[in-house]
């Protein structure tokens, strides 16, 4: 944990991996080398180029990577479009872990466990899902449902097909919104991906993605029988402080930055829908 | 007034207009808000009296969005920054039915409202109506328009600015006199926004001291009505629409007189260029420091 | 209980070898600035200008400065205030605002900034002798006659009775020349005080109903169209309120490096909430609501029923359109209390 609220550490990005067109993959370390702090899958960090901006990330890499972290992060405003041009040896803030986890050491223990992400949405996944990997004899049956608008635009493609996919008891099922040419996987919205598979109403789901495809997926699943506390979720608001302090990542009376991100689904039914 | 609720209430009732823009009672006689009415319940809140300051003008930016006509009633100093806002094409005349109400100056706990002592008279820019009394039409205030304006001018310049920096540093940049502005209708304000540079929310530098202010006042010069506005809502008690007052007093100086709000928008003292007017350098002459 | 005569305050407060902030006149208002001999205090001033809480969090203040040099960075915090001061003459209301910052500010994790200025602070309450019309604190659990701070002052006419609660507080009174005073005096004042309270328009407010357990029941009201309608989407209440204390961080360029500084927000402003890809309280209508369910629900829920209103009525003078909360407390409770 960083010693000191607001007050970050100094971290130096060591690989910088092109992901997709509009995503790419930040590898931290500390400044004396190894891991800034350690985290659980789904915790956050703050991190920052001074001068430009803060802003949350989920930490993709799983705890139990004890060399580095990893960041997947999407270009989209000014200080990801900063962070996307910027070469390894850069030094950036980083200060974390904020937030909950997923409860892999609790609920998720020993459960099947299907994950369904759309999108940048697998960054926070993978964590889990590379966490999962590292202890399997705690778990059941792993099933990965991932879409993306294309083959170029999913996430962490080799390590998906090169590992995840060879891996025995992980089910793999890609997507994509539209077809096109050289993939021969399926075509179509994660939602409608997830009827068509079909899956027992057990175990345990973690979706993440963009909110429409959480909208629909979550109504998928209930529809297959799933009840509201088998699903989690990610959230994510604009957040200044990451402690719960700044007064403006809350859904009702809960902080996304402290009492989530990670929220299961009859909790977030009990808030107001202002997210 | 009760002509006024009676006539908005038919107005309601037989169809001209969908709602009512006005105000509302609250817990005692200076506690009265804008509200909107949209049937005879509603209108039992309905008041008008010595206690209506806030202008209505600005609400119809985004009222003349609604579906129908509403009725909004406007006091005469109000009528100009409608007729401003028509000017500036930010509400559409045939979106709302006028009723011009007599005013014999508006109060708060402390007396007469500063920008109805020093009133602007009592005619009405525009109007589809206008229900007033006697009382009404006689002057409010003693007040003389451009007598605080003076006593700054008759100032040395040090004093002056030691003036406006002792009042200026108060500010807690809440915003309160853009958002209340009538003449501030930009759908994104260059302070809120993030690329501009300039994006502040806090006096981390002097800026709103040396900048901000002079900058919005400049922003509305031309524009501005003199609905005083801004100085009524400052919870810091600045009285900012001296600058803006100052603006329109050199403005008539060097360009004749002039009133935005009234006019035919076609020739105003900023927009319109003429052979006689005055040189970049009268600056200098005017300057007394 | 100790007590001195009035006229001796000036001379006590400019015996005090801190520094000492205290309601003083500022162009018109009344601030709570650094106190200097011959300055006119405005102990008379109810709901101050602006409040206590700027000296423990001021509306901008500087966290850290970075220096930029290639591809590497050097931090160097601001260092933390280290100089021990007296806050004099915050009111209960304002006292109790304090709690709830320390509720914020001091909870884990703690905000450093913060907790450094509370410790090295003196607090000096001050009893109200005349509460006014727009007063409504004890709704909130507060007592007008006992501020919770680490020495109390009674105004009594041409006296002031004092007694203080707190090691720090002691250490205040014992270097100031008092007399012994009878208990039984303060106790008819803090009657009398009670009794001109009760007497007060929004004294008794029905708060049933504002709590977690009615948090969704409160959040969908259709109430709140017709209460938010007319607000500007200023920041002059959460400026002016004593709990306000939402913030941003940002950062400056200095032309020397960049300063990281945090500066008060406003969940009135309409980029408070906005992202890349929008915001999730889009119209002024869902800020609005924020601010209020806020103080009197989402806190609550969270802090064992403590509410971060304490009625000390700076919205009702405040709000450019009246748009306080007390109406919206009568607007969505359950009316008035019996």
């Amino acid at each position: 944990m960083t010693k000191e609220t607001l007050v970050p550490m100094l971290g130096i990005v060591t690989e910088v991996r092109v992901d997709t067109p509009d995503v790419k993959t930040f590898r931290v370390n500390s400044v004396e080398g190894g891991k800034c702090f350690e985290h659980m899958p789904g915790q956050c960090a703050m991190l920052s180029i001074p001068g430009v901006g803060e802003a949350m990330f989920s930490i993709t890499s799983s705890p139990t990577n004890q060399e580095f972290m990893e960041f997947s992060i999407k270009k989209c405003g000014c200080l990801t479009g900063w962070l996307h041009q910027m070469d390894e040896g850069q030094m950036i803030t980083v200060r974390g872990p904020y937030g909950n986890a997923f409860p892999v050491e609790e609920d998720l223990k020993g459960q099947d466990l299907l994950f369904i992400a759309g999108g940048i949405g697998l960054a926070p996944l993978r964590s889990v899902i590379n966490y999962v990997r590292a202890k399997r004899e705690n778990y059941g049956k792993v099933r990965i449902v991932y879409g993306a608008r294309s083959k170029e635009d999913l996430v962490d493609y080799p390590e998906i097909v090169n590992e995840w996919c060879r891996e025995a008891g992980i089910d793999v099922f890609l997507t994509i919104d539209q077809p096109q040419e050289g993939w021969e996987g399926h075509v179509g919205f994660v939602p409608s991906y997830v009827t068509e598979l079909g899956f027992d109403p057990q175990g345990r789901v973690l979706v993440c993605g963009p909110p429409v495809m959480i909208r629909f997926t979550t109504q998928a699943l209930m529809e297959m029988g799933f009840e509201k506390n088998q699903i989690y979720t990610t959230m994510e608001l604009r957040m200044k402080c990451g402690v719960g302090k700044c007064g403006r990542c809350n859904i009702g009376d809960q902080y996304v930055c402290k009492d989530g991100p990670v929220f299961r689904f009859d909790k977030l039914g009990e808030l107001p829908a202002e997210y | 007034m009760k002509k006024i609720k009676a006539r908005a209430l038919s107005l309601l009732a037989d169809g001209t207009v969908k709602r009512v823009l006005g105000w509302e009672r609250g817990e005692d006689a200076f506690d009265c808000s804008p509200a909107l009415f949209e049937n005879e319940a509603e209108m039992e809140r309905f008041v008008y009296g010595t206690c209506a300051g806030a202008n209505l003008s600005k609400y119809c930016v985004k009222m003349g969005k609604a579906e129908g006509k509403t009725l909004v009633i406007l006091k005469p100093c109000d009528t100009l920054s409608f007729r401003q806002l028509l000017h500036e094409h930010r509400v559409e005349r045939d979106a709302f039915y006028i009723i011009g109400a007599g005013c014999t100056g508006m109060m708060d706990e402390n007396g007469l409202l500063a920008k109805c002592a020093a009133c602007k008279g009592k005619e009405f820019a525009v109007y589809d109506e206008i229900i007033d009394t006697e009382e009404c039409r006689l002057p409010t205030g003693t007040e003389k328009r451009m007598e605080q304006v003076e006593k700054l001018e008759n100032m040395t310049a040090q004093e002056r600015f030691a003036f406006w920096q002792g009042e200026l540093s108060r500010c807690i940049r809440c915003n309160a006199c853009r958002n209340v502005c009538p003449a501030c209708t930009c759908i994104k304000c260059v302070f809120d926004n993030p690329g501009s540079g300039v994006q502040s929310k806090a006096p981390v530098t002097d800026f709103e001291e040396n900048m901000f202010h002079i900058i919005r006042a400049y922003h509305v010069a031309g524009r501005c009505t003199d609905c005083g506005e801004c100085s009524r809502v400052c919870p810091q008690g600045i009285p900012l629409h001296l600058i803006n007052r100052k603006l329109i007093k050199d403005m008539n100086e060097l360009y004749g007189d002039y009133q935005a709000g009234l006019g035919d928008n076609e020739r105003t003292p900023l927009t319109s260029f003429t052979k006689e007017d005055a040189e970049p350098g009268i600056i200098h002459e005017r300057g007394n420091g | 209980m100790r007590k001195f005569a009035a006229e001796k305050l000036e001379q006590l407060l400019s015996g005090i070898s801190m520094p000492v902030y205290a309601p003083v006149e500022d162009g018109g208002t009344v601030i709570y600035g650094r106190y200097e001999p011959g300055m006119r205090l405005r102990l008379d001033k109810l709901g101050t200008d602006r409040t206590p809480k700027e000296v423990l969090f001021p509306q901008w203040e500087s966290l850290m400065h970075f220096k930029m040099e290639g591809k590497k960075i050097q931090l160097t915090e601001e260092e933390r205030a280290n100089e021990d001061y007296v806050l004099f003459g915050v009111r209960a209301c304002d006292m109790q605002a304090i709690r709830v910052l320390d509720r914020v500010f001091l909870s884990d994790p703690v905000d450093t900034y913060y907790a450094a200025r509370r410790e090295h602070g003196t607090i000096v309450g001050l009893a109200c002798d005349a509460p006014g019309k727009n007063c409504f604190c004890k709704n909130f659990g507060v007592d007008p006659a006992q501020p919770d701070a680490d020495v109390v002052l009674w105004p009594a006419g041409d006296e002031y009775f004092c007694e203080a609660y707190t090691d720090k507080g002691h250490a205040l009174l014992n270097g100031w020349d008092t007399l012994e005073a009878d208990e039984c005096a303060v106790t008819a004042i803090k009657e009398e005080i009670g009794k001109k309270y009760d007497a007060l328009p929004f004294a008794h407010l029905n708060l049933n109903g504002f709590d977690g357990e009615h948090l969704m029941e409160k959040f969908e009201s259709p109430q709140w169209k017709k209460l938010s309608m007319a607000c500007l989407g200023c920041g002059s209440c959460t400026f002016s309120c004593p709990t306000c204390q939402c913030y941003d961080i940002r950062d400056y360029d200095t032309g020397n490096g960049i300063q990281r500084y945090r500066c008060w927000d406003s969940c009135m402003y309409s980029d408070f909430t906005l992202m890349a890809h929008g915001a999730n309280r889009p119209t002024q209508l869902e800020r609005y609501r924020q601010r209020f369910m806020h103080k009197l629900v989402y806190f609550p829920s969270r802090n064992e029923g403590m509410y971060s209103c304490v009625g000390c009525g700076r919205c009702i003078e405040k709000c450019p359109m009246n748009l306080h909360i007390v109406k919206v407390i009568r607007a969505l409770g359950e009316g008035e209390k019996e």
